[in-house]
């Protein structure tokens, strides 16, 4: 064996990003800026009801209208009217209705697709929908969860005679272990609808190229080779003859984890029209037809001796579906199922999951999906515990989290935590925060009867990521594996081509891929590129999303780099005429031990591989070398994130004053791009607490579906945060990684209501609803003094 | 989103402005800057036969003096109402209130004339017009009329501009030597009112010897609180300016929507009003 020195020049490093400079300075590919000539724009028109017959549709007015090439309807469409696939079946019983890309007699949402027009012009097309004639018999909309599954309904799908989606067990001895508990607390958490408010609205380019048989799909997507292999079997486009390109995207948050109908539209059409078709939603569009998030009731109850010793968990949700399953609609309470029990000891642990259909837009995976519902729950429901026990919350934290000395440790929910130090990460958070000081102060204001009161909010969180083990998503029934792919190509010139299954839509990985093969090749990081989110160039590859992309990718990444040395070893050994284990592999440079003066770069290696002329016996030519790996388990990034809230009991007005986390991420291959991810992550879990929320009327109108009311925060809305990381490798890969991209949005959001409710719990406030508003504070709080 | 297809003119005067607005009919619009037009075409809200541009006329910008009153050009933007040295002087609260505008590029585009013809109730410069009893000269087919602040907002989205019209500038009565505040309270930094109090104050001897009072988005039109006015005066604290504002909700006709319903809007315009009468008054 070559012995490798690991100069360290690269992993680690807080390099500025490679893709900065281009992105800031506009010399973008966004999918909507690719022109392509003779193509058609697709628009489409909507359900302005929430559910209704379709009595009648003409769209012959729109056939009449400038510039409109056709128009179809779920009739006119036929058999290219394929359906939206959902590929998690969660239970072998769930009801899985077919959700077409056009609505065939009903709709059930408002922002059903309902026609579509394509014009040569954009502009023709919106304008051509207003001469669609439909009749609509409105139905009665199905909108509260919990009148769906009572007897008093209508169906969203008729035909399934129930809204009840499934039903999803899991454990089952609470309510023997709940016998020995001196204390119970209950509590009913609403994670409220939230929408992925990505910066770059969706858009899709469908195009035949040319003389072949093969359609190119562009699209502002998080899963190229996903959208590949769906759009493949719906359509029926044999898989060898599409291929999908993810260019820049504008970010996703799970948004665009989907293969939505917009895409198979445009596809479809692009192949009966022989012509490329483009569609580019609207942001109103968008806010009705992305998929939105969340949307959880979490009865929760928990257990404990009167010393704080945690007995046991109970948890039982109900979780909107909307109105159709998408890709992973069923699974995302599943996602969460495993982390209610957080970073606790405790005895039993029950779940239940009611999914419930409603005429509501279909939900899916929003950053985070399922570990920000169960963080919320477990982090909210200890405080009240504390408060009911009259323990400091911290305190009772401390007792029943995993002590550092006990990892791995098995969790009641059964999953094996490899690493953790929850004691380091706390202590470092609590320094930063000056929480001693903190609560002095806010015992003064209490005292004093101050308008504005102050609360202090904890999360100590931690999240499984990194999907995921291939025999565990088997297990869940969900019907592909979680493994990733890269291929490290060295070419002639030595410049070095790292394709990855991977797929960036703002993460930095250009920047972080880089790293980790340059740390192994010795190849400068500006020498690397990194190829990716295009199934032409990058085959094999399961995506990005659940902060899986360094903890897995980052695994097949270092496995091929090292594979393609160990390849160049022995051409070099035999350029050199020595043995392999007489070279060391340094800055790059093959040399052999003891002489440095031979010596052959990495570069001359993969000329030589390129020429073939003189390779050893059995060596092929060219220089690459390609892993697939299966990760052997989850990792589990954890971290202490504490919020010092300022409540202004008057007007009912929150302000986040100061904001510290420490984050425990594992090995960190970037930690600028980590503290982004950090920055980002917290300012959605913040916006969730105090800003978003999508809701409807009783009618299943939106009532907030535009940027002036779905209010996101600003920088001017938040404070400059305080963050930090401690360090316990991961032992499930080698890179000793966990993953960051969702940890800020999972820890927050919890920390912020946490605080919100310590501010006023002298004042009989025991949970204040999200988003808490300044309305719903007073309302909380002129309820908790009347109730007085 | 893309507008409905619409008739564009630019005009160079507001003679040629009226023109077009004549020729366009009731559905021409004026632009000035954009700041509300622009969403309303995108959102495909309206469909003006023709879109008036104005944005470039120079009678329409800028700010002078006349007499004791600072007029100020209807087409003047935000960022330069806001940097404006004499109405930092004379008309603080209308610096003051049309800071708390937007972002700074919206800011950049959005006229003042703009802002108070557009008259949607969530704005924050028409309490500050109809609090300092603004003067609107008004330009249409007839010549020119002035138009008191009282009489000038009619509803939510709706003034005593007509259709053939054009608002040309706005006095504003000099008021140096009062202290001035503009309580903006909405939920991010960029988000419209949920209601908002600009007050503006002129001490005696620590005591308010005069208060003009308007508040933001609680009811269709620009609210003046006159009762709260007459019970300022005199106050020389906290305590009794709380107690004069209790009569801010005197005569409100409050609205509910998904950001305050009527009994929480009734009790922001008291405690909103009391904080910006304090602050403009020096009180703590």
């Amino acid at each position: 064996m070559t012995e490798v020195v690991d100069v360290g020049t690269a992993l680690g490093r807080p390099i500025k990003r490679k893709e900065d400079a281009r992105l800031l300075h506009g010399q973008t590919n966004w999918t909507d800026n690719i022109q392509l000539p003779g193509t058609v724009h697709m628009a489409i028109l909507r359900s302005p009801f929430a559910h209704a017959k379709i009595t009648k549709l003409d769209i012959s007015g729109a056939l009449a209208m400038p510039n409109v090439v056709a128009a179809f309807g779920a009739a006119e469409l036929g058999d290219l009217n394929a359906s939206v696939p959902c590929v998690w079946p969660v239970t072998d019983d769930m009801v899985a209705p077919d959700f077409p890309a056009l609505a065939k007699d009903k709709v059930r949402h408002v922002g059903d697709a309902v026609a579509v027009v394509v014009a040569s012009d954009a502009r023709s097309a919106a304008d051509a929908l207003e001469a669609i004639v439909v009749d609509y018999e409105p139905l009665d909309a199905v909108i509260n969860m919990e009148k769906a599954i009572s007897a008093d309904t209508a169906y969203v799908h008729d035909d399934k005679g129930t809204n009840t989606c499934y039903v999803y067990n899991l454990g089952g001895g609470y309510d023997e272990k709940v016998k020995e508990a001196d204390v119970v607390v209950k509590r009913r958490f609403i994670n409220q609808r939230l929408i992925p408010v990505f910066m770059e609205p969706r858009s899709v380019v469908a195009a035949p190229m040319g003389m072949s048989d093969e359609i190119t799909l562009w699209s502002s997507t998080q899963v190229p080779h996903i959208l590949r292999l769906l759009l493949a079997l719906v359509t029926g486009v044999p898989e060898n003859n599409l291929r999908v390109v993810a260019p820049d995207v504008g970010g996703g948050f799970g948004g665009k984890l989907q293969i939505y109908r917009e895409e198979i539209l445009a596809l479809q059409l692009a192949r009966k029209m022989g012509r490329p078709v483009k569609w580019t939603e609207t942001r109103s569009e968008d806010m009705v037809a992305t998929h939105h998030g969340r949307d959880q009731i979490q009865d929760i109850e928990i257990a404990a001796k009167s010393d704080g010793t945690l007995v046991g968990l109970k948890v039982d949700l109900i979780a909107n579906m909307g109105a159709y399953l998408q890709i992973i609609t069923p699974g995302v309470p599943l996602l969460g199922m495993f982390m209610y029990p957080g970073i606790y000891k405790m005895g039993a642990y029950d779940f239940k999951c009611t999914g419930v259909f409603t005429n509501t837009t279909p939900t899916d995976a929003y950053r985070g999906a399922g570990r920000p519902e169960s963080t919320y729950a477990i982090e909210r429901i200890m405080d009240e515990l504390a408060a009911e026990l009259g323990m400091e919350p911290m305190e009772l934290r401390k007792k029943n989290w995993i002590k550092h000395e006990e990892f791995p440790f098995t969790t009641i929910a059964g999953l094996t935590y490899d690493t953790g130090n929850y004691e380091l990460a706390t202590a470092r958070a609590l320094e930063l925060f000056d929480y001693e000081g903190l609560r002095a102060e806010q015992k003064q204001r209490r005292d004093s009867g101050d308008k504005v009161q102050l609360g202090i909010g904890i999360s100590t969180f931690t999240e499984m990521c990194g999907l995921a083990p291939s025999r565990t998503l088997g297990a869940l029934k969900y019907v592909a594996g979680g493994w990733e792919h890269c291929t490290v190509r060295v070419l002639p010139t030595g410049k070095v081509e790292v394709i990855t299954g991977t797929s960036p839509h703002g993460q930095g990985h250009e920047t972080a891929w880089s790293q980790i093969a340059s740390s192994i090749l010795g190849v400068p990081v500006e020498d690397i590129e990194v190829v990716h989110s295009d199934t032409g160039r990058a085959p094999y590859g399961m995506d990005t999303y659940g902060s899986r992309s360094l903890a897995v990718g980052g695994q097949a990444i270092k496995a091929a780099s090292e594979r393609l040395v160990e390849k160049a070893a022995v051409i070099a050994a035999h350029q050199l005429e020595c043995s392999t284990s007489d070279l060391e592999y340094i800055n790059g440079v093959f040399q052999v031990k003891g002489d440095p003066e031979k010596a052959q770069p990495l570069g001359a290696v993969a000329f030589e591989a390129f020429t073939a002329h003189n390779l050893p016996d059995g060596v092929e030519p060219t220089l690459s070398a390609e892993a697939t790996i299966d990760p052997q388990d989850f990792s589990y990034p954890h971290g202490t994130h504490l919020a010092a809230m300022e409540v202004d009991t008057e007007t009912g007005k929150v302000t986040l004053r100061k904001y510290v986390c420490v984050d425990d991420v594992g090995i960190q291959v970037n930690p600028m791009i980590v503290e982004g991810q950090v920055h980002g992550g917290l300012a959605q879990g913040i916006g969730q607490a105090l800003y978003e929320g999508a809701f409807y009327d009783e009618d299943g109108q939106p009532l907030n579906a535009n940027m002036s009311s779905y209010l996101v925060p600003g920088a001017p809305d938040l404070p400059s945060f305080i963050t930090d990381t401690t360090c316990t490798p991961s032992t499930t890969n080698p890179l000793g990684t966990k993953g960051v991209g969702e940890a800020g949005a999972i820890a927050s959001t919890p920390a912020i209501i946490n605080g919100v409710v310590d501010a006023l719990r002298h004042l009989g406030v025991t949970d204040v609803a999200m988003p808490a508003t300044p309305m719903t504070v007073w309302k909380t709080i002129q309820a908790a003094q009347g109730g007085k | 989103m893309i507008p409905i297809a619409f008739d564009y003119k630019k005009a160079t005067s507001v003679d040629e402005a009226l023109a077009a607005l004549a020729a366009g009919g009731e559905d021409a619009k004026i632009l000035g800057g954009g700041q509300s037009l622009l969403p309303v075409l995108r959102l495909r809200l309206n469909a003006p036969s023709v879109v008036v541009d104005c944005s470039t006329i120079d009678e329409l910008k800028g700010v002078c003096e006349d007499g004791n009153k600072v007029v100020v050009g209807a087409g003047t933007t935000h960022y330069d109402v806001i940097k404006n040295p004499m109405v930092n002087q004379s008309v603080s609260l209308l610096a003051k209130a049309t800071a708390s505008v937007a972002d700074p590029q919206i800011r950049h585009r959005g006229t003042l004339g703009g802002a108070l013809a557009h008259a949607d109730p969530r704005a924050d410069q028409p309490p500050v017009a109809i609090a300092l009893d603004a003067e609107f000269s008004i330009a249409g087919p007839g010549g020119r009329r002035t138009v008191s602040a009282a009489d000038f907002f009619i509803g939510p989205f709706e003034t005593a501009v007509g259709p053939d019209e054009i608002l040309v500038s706005v006095a504003f009565p000099k008021l140096d030597g009062w202290g001035s505040h503009y309580e903006k309270f909405n939920r991010t930094a960029q988000a419209w009112s949920i209601v908002g109090a600009a007050a503006a104050v002129r001490m005696d001897g620590g005591k308010i010897a005069e208060a003009r009072i308007g508040l933001t988005n609680v009811g269709g039109t620009p609210h003046r609180a006159t009762t709260v006015e007459q019970a300022l005066v005199g106050a020389s604290s906290i305590a009794e300016v709380e107690a004069a504002c209790a009569h801010a909700s005197d005569g409100l006709e409050a609205f509910a929507d998904d950001d305050a319903d009527v009994d929480y809007r009734t009790h922001l315009a008291r405690v909103l009003t009391a904080r910006a009468v304090a602050k403009a008054a020096g009180l703590s």
